[in-house]
């Protein structure tokens, strides 16, 4: 009998067990993962803390060491790499990230980035394309256009795609390339004018997750990989302006 | 080292001179001022200008963007002088270091004048020399050794300035692209070799610079 108790004791303190799941956030997926973190939490009754930041330096965490339990890259390189470094697990496309070119100003980007080719800007922000994902977009497509040359003495580089945002956002660039998630939500524009750039113009931006093999919510973790791509979780990344694959 | 390091070395030690000879020239009335003056201005006056101190230099480079911007009041300033805008400029970074390293320049020669006391002024004056002459001929001389520091911590300082830079800076080549940030490139695209060598050149440069900082000025027994 008291056997039985113990065990049942035991049991209902598993049930119990709210895990606290840390995840790493690529900073162009933080509107929406904050969305389906809170709607995680209230179904599950499990802690999500997210930390926002850039790709390389979340690698660079969680090579010494980090106690993140999930990361959601802003590329599919770096779950890759840790994968086949042993640092990590089940790696899946959460999302796949749009381009777009956005200017602040109501009017001044046309539907068809003509803009481009008049150049009557001082400055035209991109993120620092050896680092960002969404800045080799930019740059394969100006290639594509055959526009790299002319305005390459025009631009301007942040070093994430937050910061490209912010460029643009207080006006010091007339016009950018940043992530359609940053002006885009619930279907529409939020401000400015803008031009979302053909998906033929640059290769697709595979944005991939992975559980960390360090976790010690390894079950957890695997449970909100998993509410990532269920429905639920879609259509909120679909209405920041993210496809998927 | 790449010839993109070089140019970023180089553009780092250009900044830092500029900025260290216009914060002298300007961080010494200024702790004059502060000093000697009773002006009730003078605590908040202190206080702003040790605001970089305390601050993340990415709030102040924030600032600056937003102030420097098309939108605010700096923007409109430079644009209608014609000078255009100066984010993403090499005077943009040239004015924003200044203020950013202006406490370090500001607070040691502030010291010196403050350690000078009133005596050697008064019988400058009683001796028939002009305030300025005395300032020039007592003052300046007898503050030499918080000048040099002021001087070595400006430039060092400003070396080894990041955050504002990197908010207002646009990382453009030979104009905006400093160590600290080509450093930052570095270690994101994890090129840690390239990154370590900067970053080790940049650890012995300012060891080097608080050593002769030590030796020329040791601590009074």
């Amino acid at each position: 009998m008291k056997r039985l108790f113990l065990t049942l004791f035991s049991l209902s303190a598993i049930g119990a067990h709210a895990a606290d799941i840390k995840v790493a956030v690529a900073a162009n997926f933080t509107a929406p993962m904050k969305q389906i973190a809170s709607d995680f939490e209230k179904e599950t009754g499990n802690h999500v803390a997210l930390s926002f930041g850039g790709t390389g330096q979340f690698y660079a965490q969680i090579r010494n060491g980090a106690p993140y339990d999930l990361l959601l890259a802003a590329d599919e390189k770096t779950p890759e790499k840790l994968e086949r470094e042993g640092l990590a697990g089940g790696r899946f496309t959460y999302a796949v990230g749009k381009l777009v070119l956005w200017s602040s100003k109501a009017g001044y980007v046309d539907g068809e980035g003509k803009v481009l080719k008049e150049g009557s800007f001082g400055h035209i922000a991109i993120a620092n394309p050896g680092l960002a994902p969404y800045g080799a977009a930019a740059m394969q497509t100006l290639k594509g256009l055959g526009l790299l040359d002319s305005l390459s003495p025009k631009m301007v580089q942040g070093e994430n795609i937050s910061q490209t945002f912010q460029f643009v956002a207080s006006g010091n660039a007339e016009l950018g390339f940043v992530a359609l998630s940053q002006v885009w939500k619930d279907g529409k524009l939020v401000s400015g004018s803008a031009w979302v750039v053909p998906a033929k113009l640059y290769s697709p931006i595979r944005q991939d997750a992975a559980v960390l093999s360090s976790s010690k919510e390894k079950t957890a973790a695997a449970a909100l990989a998993n509410y990532l791509k269920g429905e639920k979780a879609r259509a909120v990344i679909k209405s920041y302006g993210y496809d998927f694959q | 080292m790449n010839q993109e390091d070089i140019g970023a070395i180089r553009l780092t030690l250009e900044l830092a001179t500029i900025v260290t000879l216009l914060l002298l020239l300007a961080g010494t009335p200024i702790a004059w001022w502060l000093a000697k003056s009773g002006s009730r201005f003078r605590n908040a006056v202190g206080a702003l200008v040790a605001l970089p101190l305390v601050l993340p230099p990415t709030v102040l480079g924030f600032y600056l963007l937003l102030l420097m911007g098309p939108n605010g009041p700096v923007g409109h300033f430079t644009e209608a002088m014609g000078w255009g805008l100066l984010p993403f400029t090499f005077p943009g970074l040239v004015l924003a270091s200044t203020l950013y390293s202006l406490p370090f320049v500001v607070q040691p020669i502030q010291n010196s004048f403050e350690a000078i006391g009133r005596r050697p002024m008064e019988v400058a004056a009683t001796l028939g020399a002009s305030p300025f002459d005395s300032f020039l001929k007592i003052a300046l001389p007898l503050a030499k050794p918080g000048l040099v520091t002021a001087a070595i911590l400006g430039f060092a300082h400003t070396v080894g300035e990041f955050g504002v830079v990197l908010m207002i800076g646009g990382n453009i080549p030979d104009r905006t692209r400093v160590i600290s940030v080509q450093i930052y490139n570095h270690v994101e695209a994890l090129e840690y070799a390239q990154a370590h060598w900067l970053a080790g050149g940049m650890m012995a440069f300012s060891f080097i610079a608080l050593l002769i900082l030590y030796t020329f000025n040791p601590a009074k027994k």
